[in-house]
C-alpha cells in the first residue's frame, strides 16, 4: 500500500488545515493533464470522446452474448427487410406505383433506409432517455465529467444495427445499378450528401424527441411514431400522399429533405409542391439547422429537468 | 370456488394488468393511427393502380389496413404478451411453482391472455378504427350480426394467436435464451399474418399457403368476416381447427416439459 | 459578502472551513395531482426550505432524515445535477449547478441502489473506463486501485462479470469506481442498504480508514443509524425540508431519548421477562421484544435474561431514525410550550 505524506498529517476536526490530505486534480494531475478551459470546442471534444469510450463498452458488454448477438443482428435485418419486402410484393402486382417504377422506389427507400440506419445506429438509444428519467439512472451520468447528450447517445449502442445500414445499402446499390438516369457527377455527389444530411435530420429528430422525455417520461413512443413512422413514410413516393402530409413533412418537420425533395432532382421528377430547383441542395443546411435547434430544445429540457428534478 | 369462476378471475387480472399502462396505451394507439394513415395512403395508391386486386375494392382495402391497426396489439404482432412472463419464469426456474398449482398451466395462461386481448380489442383496438372509419371511407358493415360473427373470429383468432406463443414460450425449456425463438415467431407472424399486405395479394403459390398457416386466422380471417369476404361458418372452422391443433401440440410440449422439471427436481 | 474574495493570510484555511457551504438554499418543486381525468392540481412543494450550513475539509458528516425529507434533494445540488431555486451553493469554491463538469473531477458520487459500473463485463472493466474517462495519471490510477482492492478485498472480484457480484461486494465495487480519480468529497446515498452485517462493517472501517489517510471529505445520507454512529462525528437531521438538527451524534440520542429493542427468541413461550428498566413490549408466541433506554447498555440486560431464561437467540434492534425524529419534534414542540410558559410567568 502507499504510504504517503498523507498519512497522521490530516487531522479530520472542523476547521483543520488538511491541504495535504487531498490535493487538488490540478495539483495531482499537473496543469498540462487538467482538461482546461470548457470552451465549446473542447466540450465536443470532450462530448466525443466520452462517446467513443462508452460505445467501446457497450460492444464489450454484447460480446459478452455472442450468440444472441448473432441472432438479433440477423434479427434487426430482416426484420428492417420487411418494408422493402412489403413493396416487392407491391410490385409483384402492379408495375408502377403512384406513377414510380421499382427501381425509382428503391432509390428513395435505399437513401432513407441507410440515413434513418446511421442515425439509429449513432443514438439509436435516445428513446430510453424517458426510462432513465424514471428510474434515476439519469442522475449517474449527470456525476461524469462528461456531456449528457454524448453519454445518453451511446447509450446501449449496438453494433447489431448495423444490419439495418447494411439492408439500406443493398436496397440503395440494386437501384442505382438499375436506375435508367443519366448520371452526371453532381448526381452521383448527390447520393452521399443525402445520406448524411439524412443522417442529421433524423438525428435532431431524436435529440429533439430524447428532449421532450426529461418534460413527458413516457413520450417515447410518440418520438417512435415520428421516427420509424417518418422512415416509412419516405420510403414511398410523394405522389401518393395527400398534399397537406407532403407540406407537414417539408416546411413543418422538414423530413421531406431527407430523400424526398433531393431525390427527386436525381430522379428527375417534379415535386408535387412548387419548390424552387435549388432547394434540391439545401439538405446539408436543413440538417444542420436542424441540429442547432435540437442541441437548443436538448439544453432546454436538461435545464428543466435540472430545475424540476422530473 | 369452482375452476371455471378460477379463470374468469384469472382472465380478470390479465385485462386490469394491461389497463394499468395508460401513458403505454395511448402511446401505442398514436402509433397505431400514425402507421395507419401512411399505410392507407400506400393502398390507395396501390388499388389505383389495379383495381379489384385480391378480389378487394379501394374501400375494402383501406377497411383492411385500419382493422390490422386495430388487431396489431390484439393478436400480438408487434409487441410481447404473456410470452416474455413464462419464459422469465422458466429461466429463473419458478415455473416449477406453476406446474404444482392445482390449476392447469396452458388454460391459466389462456385466461390471462384473454384478458389481456380483451383490454387491447377496447383500449387498442377502438380508437384506430373509429379514425380510420372518420377520414377514409370504409366498407363497414351495417348489421349488427355480421359485427358479431367479426368478433367472434378475433375471439377465435386470439386463441391461435395464445397457442402459437405458448408453444414457443414452452421452448425455452430446451434453449438457453428465449429470445431469438420469441424474434423468429415475431418475424413469421409479421409476414405471414397479412400484417405487411393482405393474404390475397401475396402472389401466386405463397398466396396460396400463407392462407393455410395458422397466421391468416389472426387478421385475415376476421378482416375477410368483418367485410363479407368470407364464410363465416368456414372461417370460424379454420380458426378453431388450427386452435384445437396447437393447443393440443402445446399441452404435449408441456407435459414433456414437466417430466423434464420433475426430473431435474424442480 | 461572498467568501471567494477572503484573500487573507489565512485565505486556504478559510476556504478549508467552508469547503461545503449552503447558504439559505431552497428547492421548490411544481408537483402536478391529478384531481380528475384531465384536470390537475399544482402545488408548490419545497422540497429544501432555507437550509443553511458548512462542512470543512476532511469532515464526516451523516445527513439522516425520513423519506422525502430532502436528503437526496440536498445531495443532488451538491453534485450539480439540481439547480437551486433559491440560496447559494458552493463546493470546494465552485458553483455545482454552473459548473458540474468541472466538479465531478472533484467529487465521488454513491448511489446505494443505483449501480454504476457495468453489468455484463468484469469489475475492472468499469474501473478501466473511469481512468479513461477522468483522464486520471497511469500512476495514479494504479496506487488508488491497489490500495481499494486491498482494503475493499476486492482482489478475487476484478475480473468477475458485475451482474455475479453478490450485493455487498458490487456496493463496495462502487465505492472504489468513485474514488479512483482521488475525489476531495465523497457522496454516498445510503451505501449500506440492503447490504449483511459483514459487508456493512467493512464498509465502515474503508470509509473510516478514507478519511484518516487521506482526508476525504465525506457525507454519508442513511437509513442506519448505526452508519452514522460508526462512521461520522457530526449528524444532521433534515425534515420537511428543514435542518432539524446540526451537532454531534451523542446530542442526538440526548435530545432524541430514544429506546432500542431487545428481541429475545425463548425455548418455549413463557409469561413476560421481568428485567427493569427494561420492560416488554410485544409478545409472540416464544418471542418477546424488549425496550430499553438507548443510552445504557445492552450487555448487562442480556446478561440478566440469559442467566433467567431459557435462550434460544438474541438480537438488539437499534432505533429507527423515524422514532428519534419524531421524539425529537415532540421535545422540541415541549421545550417552545415551556419557553413560551416561562415568558408568561415572567411577563
Amino acid at each position: 500500500m502507499a504510504e504517503t505524506e498523507q498519512v497522521n498529517e490530516t487531522r479530520a476536526t472542523p476547521g483543520s488545515h488538511s491541504s495535504h490530505g487531498s490535493r487538488s486534480p490540478q495539483e495531482a494531475y499537473g496543469e498540462d493533464l487538467w482538461p482546461g478551459p470548457y470552451g465549446p470546442y473542447s466540450r465536443l471534444r470532450d462530448g466525443l470522446r466520452a462517446y467513443r469510450m462508452i460505445a467501446a463498452m457497450w460492444i464489450r458488454s454484447t460480446m459478452a452474448y455472442r450468440a444472441s448477438f448473432a441472432m438479433t443482428a440477423f434479427g434487426n435485418f430482416a426484420a428492417t427487410s420487411f418494408d422493402f419486402l412489403t413493396i416487392l410484393l407491391m410490385f409483384s402486382q402492379v408495375d408502377e406505383l403512384g406513377g414510380y417504377s421499382l427501381p425509382e422506389v428503391a432509390f428513395l427507400y435505399g437513401v432513407v433506409g441507410v440515413a434513418f440506419g446511421l442515425t439509429d445506429l449513432v443514438i439509436g438509444s435516445m428513446d430510453r432517455l424517458g426510462s432513465r428519467v424514471r428510474d434515476g439512472t439519469l442522475d449517474t451520468l449527470l456525476v461524469r465529467p462528461a456531456p449528457v447528450l454524448a453519454q445518453v447517445a451511446a447509450d446501449k449502442f449496438a453494433l447489431r444495427r448495423l444490419g439495418r445500414i447494411a439492408q439500406g445499402l443493398f436496397v440503395l446499390g440494386y437501384a442505382v445499378a438499375v436506375l435508367d438516369i443519366a448520371w452526371t457527377p453532381l448526381k452521383v455527389l448527390m447520393v452521399p450528401m443525402m445520406v448524411l444530411s439524412g443522417a442529421m435530420i433524423f438525428g435532431a429528430v431524436f435529440v429533439a424527441g430524447g428532449a421532450f422525455q426529461f418534460v413527458a417520461q413516457d413520450a417515447s413512443e410518440v418520438q417512435n411514431s415520428f421516427t420509424y413512422g417518418g422512415g416509412t413514410l419516405l420510403q414511398y413516393p410523394p405522389s401518393i400522399f395527400a398534399k397537406e402530409l407532403v407540406r407537414g413533412v417539408t416546411f413543418v418537420v422538414p423530413l421531406a429533405f431527407v430523400n424526398w425533395v433531393p431525390a427527386l432532382y436525381v430522379l428527375g421528377r417534379p415535386y408535387p409542391l412548387d419548390l424552387p430547383t435549388w432547394v434540391a441542395f439545401t439538405p446539408p443546411l436543413v440538417g444542420a439547422g436542424c441540429c442547432v435547434l435540437a442541441g437548443l430544445v436538448w439544453r432546454a429540457g436538461l435545464r428543466s429537468y435540472r430545475s424540476t428534478g422530473s | 370456488m369452482g375452476t371455471g369462476r378460477l379463470y374468469v378471475a384469472v382472465a380478470a387480472g390479465g385485462f386490469r394488468r394491461y389497463a394499468t399502462y395508460r401513458a403505454a396505451t395511448a402511446a401505442g394507439v398514436f402509433t397505431n393511427t400514425v402507421f395507419g394513415f401512411i399505410l392507407a395512403y400506400t393502398y390507395i395508391a396501390l388499388w389505383a393502380e389495379k383495381p379489384h386486386l385480391g378480389g378487394y375494392d379501394e374501400a375494402q382495402a383501406l377497411t383492411y389496413v385500419w382493422v390490422g391497426q386495430a388487431m396489431f396489439a390484439v393478436m400480438v404482432l408487434g409487441s410481447n404478451g404473456f410470452e416474455a412472463d413464462l419464459i422469465e419464469r422458466i429461466r429463473t426456474g419458478d415455473i416449477a411453482i406453476d406446474l404444482y398449482r392445482p390449476a392447469d398451466l396452458q388454460a391459466w395462461w389462456l385466461a390471462a391472455d384473454t384478458g389481456r386481448a380483451l383490454f387491447q380489442l377496447l383500449g387498442r383496438g377502438v380508437f384506430p378504427m373509429a379514425c380510420g372509419a372518420l377520414f377514409f371511407d370504409l366498407a363497414l358493415p351495417t348489421d349488427l350480426l355480421t359485427w358479431a360473427a367479426c368478433l367472434v373470429a378475433i375471439a377465435l383468432g386470439t386463441v391461435v394467436s395464445f397457442a402459437i406463443r405458448y408453444i414457443v414460450a414452452l421452448c425455452a425449456f430446451w434453449l438457453m435464451d428465449g429470445a431469438g425463438a420469441m424474434q423468429l415467431t415475431w418475424l413469421g407472424g409479421m409476414f405471414f399474418s397479412g400484417m405487411l399486405l393482405p393474404l390475397n395479394v401475396f402472389p401466386g403459390a405463397l398466396g396460396e399457403l400463407a392462407r393455410l398457416l395458422p397466421w391468416s386466422a389472426l387478421l385475415q380471417a376476421p378482416a375477410d368476416v368483418l367485410m363479407g369476404e368470407a364464410d363465416p361458418l368456414s372461417t370460424f372452422a379454420f380458426q378453431a381447427g388450427w386452435a384445437v391443433v396447437l393447443l393440443a401440440v402445446g399441452r404435449m410440449i408441456q407435459s414433456a416439459a414437466t417430466r423434464r422439471v420433475v426430473v431435474q427436481g424442480g | 459578502m461572498d467568501r471567494d474574495d477572503m484573500n487573507g493570510i489565512d485565505g486556504t484555511e478559510e476556504r478549508d472551513r467552508h469547503f461545503i457551504e449552503l447558504d439559505r438554499v431552497e428547492k421548490v418543486f411544481d408537483v402536478r395531482k391529478k384531481t380528475g381525468f384531465l384536470r390537475s392540481e399544482r402545488r408548490e412543494v419545497r422540497a429544501v426550505d432555507s437550509i443553511s450550513f458548512t462542512v470543512a475539509r476532511g469532515e464526516m458528516v451523516g445527513y439522516i432524515g425520513p423519506n422525502g425529507a430532502g436528503k437526496s434533494t440536498t445531495i443532488k445540488m451538491l453534485t450539480g445535477i439540481l439547480t437551486p431555486s433559491g440560496g447559494r451553493v458552493r463546493v470546494a469554491g465552485i458553483d455545482p449547478s454552473r459548473e458540474r463538469t468541472r466538479l465531478a473531477h472533484r467529487i465521488g458520487v454513491v448511489f446505494g441502489q443505483r449501480t454504476t459500473l457495468w453489468w455484463d463485463l468484469p469489475l475492472i472493466d468499469s474501473y478501466r473506463l473511469m481512468h479513461r474517462m477522468y483522464r486520471i495519471p497511469d500512476a495514479r490510477y494504479r496506487e488508488n486501485l491497489d490500495r481499494c482492492v486491498e482494503l475493499l478485498e476486492l482482489g478475487d472480484l476484478l475480473d468477475v462479470p458485475v451482474r455475479q457480484l453478490s450485493l455487498g461486494q458490487r456496493m463496495r465495487g462502487d465505492i472504489a469506481a468513485a474514488l479512483l480519480h482521488d475525489p476531495e468529497v465523497l457522496y454516498l446515498d445510503e451505501p449500506t442498504i440492503g447490504l449483511d452485517v459483514i459487508s456493512k462493517a467493512k464498509v465502515r472501517e474503508f470509509l473510516r480508514d478514507l478519511n484518516t489517510e487521506r482526508g476525504t471529505t465525506v457525507l454519508l445520507t442513511t437509513h442506519d443509524l448505526q452508519d452514522i454512529e460508526q462512521v461520522c462525528r457530526r449528524v444532521m437531521v433534515i425534515d420537511h425540508g428543514r435542518l432539524m438538527y446540526d451537532g454531534p451524534i451523542a446530542g442526538l440520542h440526548e435530545v432524541g431519548d430514544s429506546e432500542r429493542t431487545l428481541v429475545v427468541d425463548l425455548e418455549r413461550e413463557l409469561p413476560p421477562i421481568e428485567a427493569a428498566p427494561a420492560r416488554v413490549v410485544k409478545v409472540e408466541g416464544p418471542r418477546q421484544w424488549l425496550a430499553f433506554p438507548a443510552s445504557e447498555s445492552a450487555a448487562p440486560l442480556v446478561a440478566r435474561v440469559a442467566a433467567e431464561y431459557p435462550l434460544v437467540d438474541l438480537s438488539v434492534r437499534e432505533p429507527d431514525i423515524e422514532a428519534v425524529i419524531a421524539t425529537m419534534y415532540a421535545e422540541q414542540a415541549d421545550r417552545a410550550r415551556r419557553a413560551g410558559e416561562a415568558e408568561e410567568a415572567v411577563s
